[in-house]
């Protein structure tokens, strides 16, 4: 049986926002009765992650993904619920735990922002008490594996946000973490650079066999990285499982790809024609309606090849995203 | 539900020697990192001197106009007072109640929360190797106002021991109840009008806006019981007055319980304000 890294049981966060109206009579009221609003960002979630799994953790903007996070990595009280990572639990802070994780931020400048990244390892490794025998060498070993031999001697302000971003990373790591969260790492980033960090998460993961709870809005960011992914949306989990199941859940249609003898014919009355590319047209169907399509369209028309496919990924995520708050 | 329920401890080196290599590290981060500043920092300290150097043509001129000495206290008294002021004032200069405010607004507390140290101690550390910028750049300026004032200093070798401890106790104090105060920033976004009430109590009853036996003997008095003057008054006078040696004792182990105090209180404080945190801003 494989243990959990992060238990999630019931968790939740309730913000409390002041709220009033615009204008003065409403400030002049407000000094007398402040109103607050109960904003419930995390709402009695429960999953939880194996060690060594590598799990996205989904959901549009708002929808408690980083209030779980911060929550995870010991940043905020829970209102209510419980999280436990590697057996400690988050909110207490203990220095134990704090020295097992980390939690990088994309938007998030975590380095000393005037000098070279080096200097900012230098104390990491004073604050995480690495023993100067085992830092040096790991060190060196993120940096190169992260390809910044040259970027690290420079102060980090005159660094590109690529290039910040991945110096950030080995300032992340140096302390070995055993789980990881990683809060859109590749915001901002180009393909490469996307590319780059994610190949390097995977190594790091094999390599260490560290835990990771990854959210990101690139949908090659999860596939690259991630067999499972948990959906939050509303701050509730909408889906947790395979990331490959997500479409069976949302997606009410597939597409068939479809190449005929007789090329542009028209097969508007299988389904929606979503585009024709050459011979090849592919056409949008009812799931349930799939397998009858398909017959159709085989004894029907003089079919050379055909397909069918889930939707892809990010219009499945789309989907998602665009549910209403459940009641 | 399976939990990994053990979990060995983190493999360190002494917990003291560990602590020491934090504090050294940290504060060699902060030379570092004000040296590449050193132009502005001393531009900073050139503004400051601007205020001592007003109070000390102020009551030379009254000196002068009394005979040469005011309650006692000579011109040359006057410019010792100021000269030392400027550096007790430049060692007073810590991670202020209104840096929490921004550290809070800004998210850069969510940096310092997944360290596993209290950001107490990395602000201490990183203030004070900032001081050790301060006094190297502090010296030329302070001889540069010698020849200009002529002070009457003469200390003797216990007084400038005490007065090495003293101005660092006067760093601890300061910094226990700035950030203790600083506190409060969790609880409310404008803790700025309370700052300024705190700051005008401090230069009444500290000895900065002028020296303790110059203010009417009930504010010496409430000023006895408060932490400012021994932050401020006490480590001046350690070098410029003339305490004995028990006094510089006594003055030493009085830093040393509000150091204390202004620690519990801040420890306290942490303890609440914490689970008040709402981490925002990233």
């Amino acid at each position: 049986m494989s243990e959990h890294a992060v238990v999630v049981d019931r968790l939740e966060k309730v913000f409390q926002v002041p709220e009033r109206d615009p204008g003065l009579v409403a400030a002049t009221k407000g000094l007398f009765r402040r109103k607050t609003r109960e904003v419930r960002a995390v709402d009695a979630i429960s999953f939880t992650v194996d060690q060594g799994e590598v799990v996205g953790f989904l959901g549009p903007n708002g929808a408690g993904k980083t209030t779980t996070l911060k929550m995870l990595s010991g940043l905020l009280y829970p209102s209510g619920g419980e999280g436990r990572v590697l057996g400690f639990v988050p909110a207490r802070r203990q220095r134990e735990f704090l020295s097992r994780i980390t939690l990088v931020m994309g938007n998030r400048n975590q380095l000393q922002w005037d000098l070279p990244a080096l200097d900012s390892y230098e104390l990491n490794r004073a604050i995480y008490r690495i023993p100067r025998e085992e830092f040096a060498p790991l060190r060196d070993e993120l940096v190169e594996l992260l390809d910044i031999g040259d970027l690290v001697r420079k102060p980090v302000r005159q660094l590109s946000l690529g290039e910040r971003m991945k110096a950030e990373i080995v300032g992340a790591l140096l302390h070995k973490p055993q789980v990881l969260f990683l809060d859109e790492p590749t915001i901002g980033l180009d393909v490469t650079m996307q590319k780059r960090i994610r190949e390097f998460v995977a190594d790091y993961n094999a390599r260490y066999g560290a835990t990771v709870l990854l959210t990101s809005h690139y949908m090659a960011d999860v596939e690259a990285l991630c067999k499972r992914v948990v959906v939050i949306h509303h701050g509730r989990i909408l889906y947790d499982g395979p990331l490959a199941g997500l479409a069976d859940q949302f997606a009410a249609y597939k597409t068939i790809g479809v190449a005929l003898e007789n090329g542009g014919a028209d097969l508007s009355r299988y389904g929606e024609v979503l585009h024709t590319e050459g011979d090849w047209i592919t056409l949008r169907v009812p799931k349930a309606e799939t397998s009858s399509v398909t017959a159709r369209l085989l004894t029907e028309e003089q079919v050379l090849d055909l397909n069918v496919e889930d939707p892809p990924i990010e219009d499945v995520i789309e989907l998602v995203f665009a549910q209403e708050r459940p009641e | 539900m399976s939990v990994v329920p053990e979990v060995a401890p983190v493999r360190e080196a002494g917990r003291f020697r560990s602590m020491v290599d934090l504090y050294v590290t940290t504060a060699r981060t902060a030379v570092s990192q004000q040296f590449q500043y050193r132009t502005a920092n001393y531009f900073y300290m050139f503004g400051m001197v601007a205020e001592p150097v007003i109070y000390l043509v102020v009551w030379t001129t009254i000196a002068d106009q009394q005979g040469g000495s005011v309650n006692g206290l000579t011109a040359g008294y006057f410019a010792a007072y100021y000269i030392v002021w400027t550096l007790v004032r430049n060692m007073n200069i810590v991670f202020g109640a209104p840096f929490w405010e921004h550290r809070i607004r800004e998210g850069d507390l969510n940096r310092d929360l997944l360290r596993p140290v209290l950001p107490l101690h990395y602000d201490i550390a990183y203030f004070a190797g900032w001081k050790v910028v301060v006094i190297v750049l502090w010296i030329p300026l302070a001889i540069a106002l010698s020849f200009l004032f002529d002070p009457a200093l003469s200390p003797n070798a216990q007084q400038v021991a005490a007065f090495a401890i003293a101005i660092w106790g006067a760093y601890l104090i300061r910094t226990m109840f700035q950030e203790a105060l600083g506190m409060l920033c969790f609880w409310t976004t404008r803790g700025a009008a309370i700052f300024d009430l705190w700051m005008t109590l401090e230069l009444l009853l500290s000895g900065r806006l002028v020296p303790l036996p110059l203010m009417p003997d009930w504010v010496q008095e409430i000023s006895r019981f408060l932490p400012f003057q021994w932050a401020f008054y006490f480590p001046i006078e350690t070098l410029v007055g003339d305490y004995s040696n028990a006094e510089l004792v006594r003055g030493l182990l009085a830093q040393l319980l509000w150091i204390l105090i202004g620690l519990a209180i801040f420890r306290v404080a942490w303890r609440f304000a914490i689970r008040k945190y709402s981490a925002v801003g990233g």
